[in-house]
């Protein structure tokens, strides 16, 4: 079965053949968040959801930034903006290793040439308060996914557990195509009229991050929207759970939860500007964190956080 | 009698829990079946990365019929503690036997526990054993609350017996036992049926798995140095690296691949380092050069192309790791060949040390100063010593190091090589942190021993004079070590060093800068405080202000402006309080050298006293040793002791430490009934006994060779002229009453008595010798 299945050709075609594989698993197929993350799990698809008792399943493409990492698009691998792929499910099935092996055959990847191990690779979120155990997987010796069983979010326990998959697509894509420089890397199919490299794409996009996240970004403002967004986060916490205008009761998890998102994009702004000093650094850490925390005990108390009147 | 075998088959298994989970469940599951009665021929415990297995032969098939029987009231007892003895007892009032005793007739209970099969307490024991075992770490899965690793998906268990085998019955949170595994994961996927031990492990290895780890850790070895070898070159030993690998594999495929020419320039210990950190590859060293050139990865399968994809992906692995490898050892020359190191050694001053002990320029700085003071003492080259101490730390901010922190000191070596630096800086700078423990190499060229003796000493004394000493268990800055360090410095390289001597003034710079610091702070509050409310003072006031910004105008402190501000009373109490307090503070740091100095140098007795025992020097020796004059020098401390040993374990040595201690219990008991010291030495000429004459010369023969050897500290001659005195002091106490009628006799023996104490003391307090 697997020699049956064709190498994809570019970029865009193996986050197809995710998507349509995990669709095929049931997954709702989400889409990214509108807000800029670090990472997929940020998507309150995966921190909000992975909470509470409720069944849920669902996956994405979340594009996350790191400022620090930006390299002006020269480094063979490393970028400030990036894609993640996301896949959560609760409670995790258990055949959920099988399914991700499905998912790599999917893509192309013969199991029967090359060797998969899932090698002990235990995740924690400092900001997100969060943790679980699982395994980074490699292929020939390559990290190609993380894979997580949630045990606690925003400082709860997860009950029940899901499983979170994650794939650094950029990497990923790289290994199955034969690129060595992520710029090259066909984006669309090489035969399009219009064929267009990874470069193409995001070369420019990358400098001009690169030089505003390191050097340009005011630090007064963004030190000022960290306060608002954390005092923001704050006050729609505090508002009365019953919605004077329409009686209805409605705690808005959510928009608090954005907030905390702006707050931890923030901070990673302002740590690759060179700005926040190590001791300064756990300070902001475990005010991103009270504020997941807040918004984690506010979605428990919701319909959607498995709460029943 | 039947063989149990159990398996927990479960998602991968973390590599370094594998073999002590392995042991946990054998521990766990025989203890449990020996304290519910079953006794058994012997047992082993395995682990792959996907299950435990544990077989536990010669099991009996059940546990023996107990009966017990319990004493209750008398017969004639009231009826309430009849009842309450027979609902303790679990039993009826029919059941009661009676019997005579002493004190009258007796209700007697007999409770009768009968005997239960084996498989009954297997499920038992083993439900328990899942249910609460030891791991590190572990963790829940879907909707269930079982703990485990990683998510348990199947549990065999089965006792077989010659007619057959039994699936021993047992639901553990829904995971029903039975007696079916799975074989590789890849290679071999569906499940199959076993029915005992041998016949599991061989089904095991034809689905492609390989039970027992030491079997694959001795098939990943073989196989890897065969194919070096057959290409002439050697695969670099390494135990652990080979023990995680087993761990990560189930049926291990050995490959051999190159790493690319442009890495090979790269210093050996880089590649290995990061071969192994990042993808666990063993190097493959060509023995004649010296060089590491190819490398053996470790598959998880057999492939149809021979592991010709797998080997190729890994190779592009390695290559963008060793680029950055590369880029990194490019940069790093280039700052040690144009700029001789100089920028990261101006970097130290912004990486911290400790926070109360400034940063490791500051260290730095301290290091040199102490290495240029030892090195006469250590026959170093004072110029290069310092010289060495001042590069040595420079790799921690190199990006090399900065990447690999393991490889620091190594680094070290290389870049002060590149910035043509003396051969013997560069062999500091990796040596200097030698020794790590107590096998590690110590170094013996002169300029490492300063710059490594330097280092730890600042260490120790700089913690102490913040008072952030080992307690019990935790030492987190390694103080241990670091005194165990000092320790083999000096006595691996026979130098004759006073500790006091070297520790004390040490204290007395670091206190002074503790102090000042301290005491700046509290005149910069005092001035602040005292200009921000007079603001219109002159004189003397206004000059606090020039010099509590100087830390050097401290020396000039001339109690002016303390006086002055005294003497304007009540109004500036709050501030002349604040500088009181600085100044005590001042004079405290300063009588706190010499406390400091002798606790430190007690820390470094009791490394010793570790140190010594592992070499099987008795503590009463060492304790004997330690409570003569110049403790504090490490090396003729240990000397003192070897030959305190050597003496004590010869038939004369011994009975000579009973003779003195008869002799001097005998003076000190004298000594305090007569209340005066007898310190004259006894005169030969009072002498009666022939024996006694004997003790006199023989103790005058003892002396003039124990005088000389002392001098030159050759303890085991000393000792071994000591222990000619035990014929003659046995004699003198056979044949002699110290305690005579006569007092002038009485008082010559008391006073040859002292000479005997005088003598025996000199090595060592032989009274803290035991026995």
């Amino acid at each position: 079965m697997d020699q049956t299945i064709s190498k994809p050709r570019s970029f865009q075609e193996i986050i197809l053949r995710l998507q349509s594989y995990w669709a095929g698993q049931g997954c709702a197929m989400m889409q990214p968040y509108d807000m800029e993350v670090g990472a997929g799990t940020f998507h309150p698809a995966t921190t909000l959801r992975s909470l509470g008792s409720k069944p849920w399943a669902a996956a994405y493409v979340q594009p996350s930034r790191r400022p620090t990492d930006g390299r002006y698009g020269e480094n063979p691998n490393r970028l400030q903006h990036y894609y993640q792929y996301q896949v959560l499910i609760k409670p995790s099935p258990p055949d959920l290793q099988d399914l991700y092996l499905g998912s790599l055959r999917a893509i192309g990847i013969d199991m029967a040439l090359h060797d998969i191990r899932f090698v002990e690779d235990d995740w924690e979120s400092p900001t997100l308060g969060a943790w679980g155990l699982g395994w980074e997987v490699w292929c020939d010796g390559m990290e190609v996914s993380q894979f997580t069983y949630f045990q606690q979010v925003g400082g709860q326990d997860c009950h029940p557990v899901s499983g979170e998959l994650t794939y650094g697509l950029e990497r990923l894509a790289m290994y199955v195509l034969g690129v060595d420089h992520v710029m090259e890397m066909p984006f669309n199919d090489p035969d399009a009229p219009i064929p267009l490299s990874y470069g193409d794409v995001f070369r420019q996009t990358e400098q001009e991050y690169s030089r505003w996240n390191f050097d340009v970004a005011d630090t007064e403002v963004l030190l000022r929207h960290f306060e608002e967004a954390e005092a923001e986060c704050a006050r729609i916490l505090e508002q009365d759970a019953v919605d004077p205008k329409t009686g209805h009761r409605i705690i808005m998890a959510h928009p608090a939860y954005d907030q905390c998102i702006k707050a931890s994009h923030i901070f990673n702004l302002l740590d690759a500007r060179g700005v926040i000093s190590v001791t300064e650094r756990q300070s902001y850490i475990g005010r991103v964190r009270a504020l997941a925390k807040r918004c984690a005990d506010a979605f428990v108390l919701t319909e959607a956080g498995g709460y029943a009147a | 009698m039947p063989d149990l075998l159990i398996e927990l088959f479960s998602e991968e298994i973390p590599a370094r829990m594998q073999a002590r989970a392995a042991e946990d469940l054998k521990a766990r599951m025989t203890n449990g079946l020996v304290e519910a009665g079953l006794t058994y021929a012997g047992a082993a415990a395995y682990a792959t990365p996907r299950r435990l297995a544990l077989r536990v032969d010669g099991l009996t098939e059940r546990s023996p019929d107990l009966k017990e029987e319990r004493k209750g009231p008398r017969v004639d007892a009231p009826e309430k503690a009849i009842e309450g003895f027979l609902r303790g007892a679990g039993v009826a009032r029919a059941d009661l036997i009676e019997r005579d005793e002493k004190k009258g007739r007796v209700f007697y209970a007999v409770i009768e526990k009968p005997g239960r099969d084996a498989p009954e307490i297997v499920a038992e024991v083993l439900e328990d054993t899942i249910r609460n075992f030891p791991w590190p770490k572990s963790m829940r899965w879907g909707t269930g609350s079982l703990r485990w690793v990683r998510p348990l998906h199947r549990i065999l268990c089965l006792l077989t017996r010659e007619d057959g085998s039994d699936v021993v019955p047992l639901d553990v949170d829904g995971i029903v036992s039975g007696r079916s595994t799975e074989g590789h994961r890849f290679m071999a996927p569906e499940p199959f049926e076993v029915t005992g031990f041998d016949d599991y492990e061989a089904r095991l290895k034809r689905a492609h798995v390989l039970l027992d780890a030491g079997e694959r850790a001795e098939a990943i070895w073989q196989d890897a140095t065969n194919q070096a070898f057959a290409n002439g070159l050697e695969v670099v030993e390494d135990k652990g690296l080979l023990a995680e690998v087993a761990g990560l594999v189930e049926w291990p495929v050995v490959l051999m691949g190159e790493i690319g020419a442009e890495f090979l320039d790269l210093p050996p210990e880089v590649l290995q380092t990061s071969m192994k950190e990042h993808q666990k590859f063993f190097s493959v060293r060509n023995s004649k050069t010296g060089r590491i050139e190819r490398f053996v990865t470790v598959a998880n399968r057999e492939t149809a192309d021979h592991g010709a994809t797998i080997l190729a992906g890994n190779q592009k692995v390695l290559s963008a790791r060793l680029s950055d490898a590369k880029f990194f050892w490019e940069n790093d020359l280039r700052v040690a060949k144009q700029e001789k190191m100089d920028p990261w050694r101006a970097a130290l001053e912004s990486v911290t040390f400790h926070n109360k002990l400034g940063s490791v320029k500051d260290k730095v700085d301290r290091v040199a100063a102490l290495a240029r003071e030892l090195a006469p003492l250590v026959g170093a080259d004072a110029d290069l010593a310092e010289q060495a101490a001042r590069v040595a730390k420079a790799d921690l901010v190199s990006e090399m190091v900065y990447e690999f922190p393991e490889l620091q000191g190594l680094m070290g070596r290389y870049y002060s090589d590149a910035s043509g630096l003396p051969p013997e800086v560069g062999a500091a700078c990796q040596e200097h942190y030698s020794p790590l423990g107590p096998s590690d190499d110590v170094p013996s060229a002169p300029v490492s021993v300063a710059v490594a003796l330097a280092d730890k000493i600042d260490t120790l004394t700089g913690f102490w004079a913040i008072d952030e000493k080992p307690t019990g268990s935790k030492d987190p800055f390694a103080l241990r070590r670091a005194a165990l360090g000092v320790i083999r410095l000096v006595f691996e390289n026979g130098l004759n060093l006073s500790l006091r001597d070297v520790l004390w003034p040490l204290f007395d710079k670091l206190e002074d800068g503790l102090a000042k610091a301290n005491m700046l702070q509290g005149l910069t509050k005092a001035g602040e405080a005292l200009i921000s409310s007079t603001p219109d003072l002159n004189g003397p006031y206004v000059r606090t202000q020039s010099f509590y910004n100087d830390a050097s105008a401290l020396a000039d402190f001339d109690h002016v402006t303390y006086r002055a501000c005294k003497d304007t009373g009540n109004l500036f109490r709050p501030i002349t309080f604040s500088i009181e307090k600085t100044l005590s503070d001042f004079e405290k740091y300063h009588c706190n050298s010499e406390i400091l100095t002798s606790d430190l140098l007690s820390f470094f007795h009791d490394r010793l006293k570790v140190y010594l025992r592992d070499q099987g020097v008795r503590h009463d020796v060492i304790d004997a040793c330690i409570a003569m004059p110049s403790n504090d020098d490490l090396a003729l401390l240990v000397k003192r002791a070897k030959a305190l040993q050597a003496v004590l374990e010869t038939e004369d040595g011994e009975n000579l430490v009973q003779g003195f201690k008869r002799a001097n219990n005998i003076l000190t008991q004298a000594e305090e009934k007569d209340g005066v010291e007898y310190s004259f030495g006894g005169d030969p000429k009072f002498a009666e006994d022939p024996a006694e004459q004997a003790l006199f010369d023989a103790l005058a023969t003892a002396e003039a060779r124990i005088t000389p050897a002392i001098q030159a500290q050759d303890f085991a001659t000393a000792m071994a002229a000591m222990a000619e005195l035990r014929a003659p002091v046995d004699a003198f106490f056979e044949a002699v009453q110290v305690n005579a009628e006569s007092p002038v006799l009485r008082r010559n023996r008391l006073n040859l008595l002292r000479t005997i104490r005088t003598t025996c003391l000199q090595v060592a307090d032989l009274t803290r010798i035991e026995g």
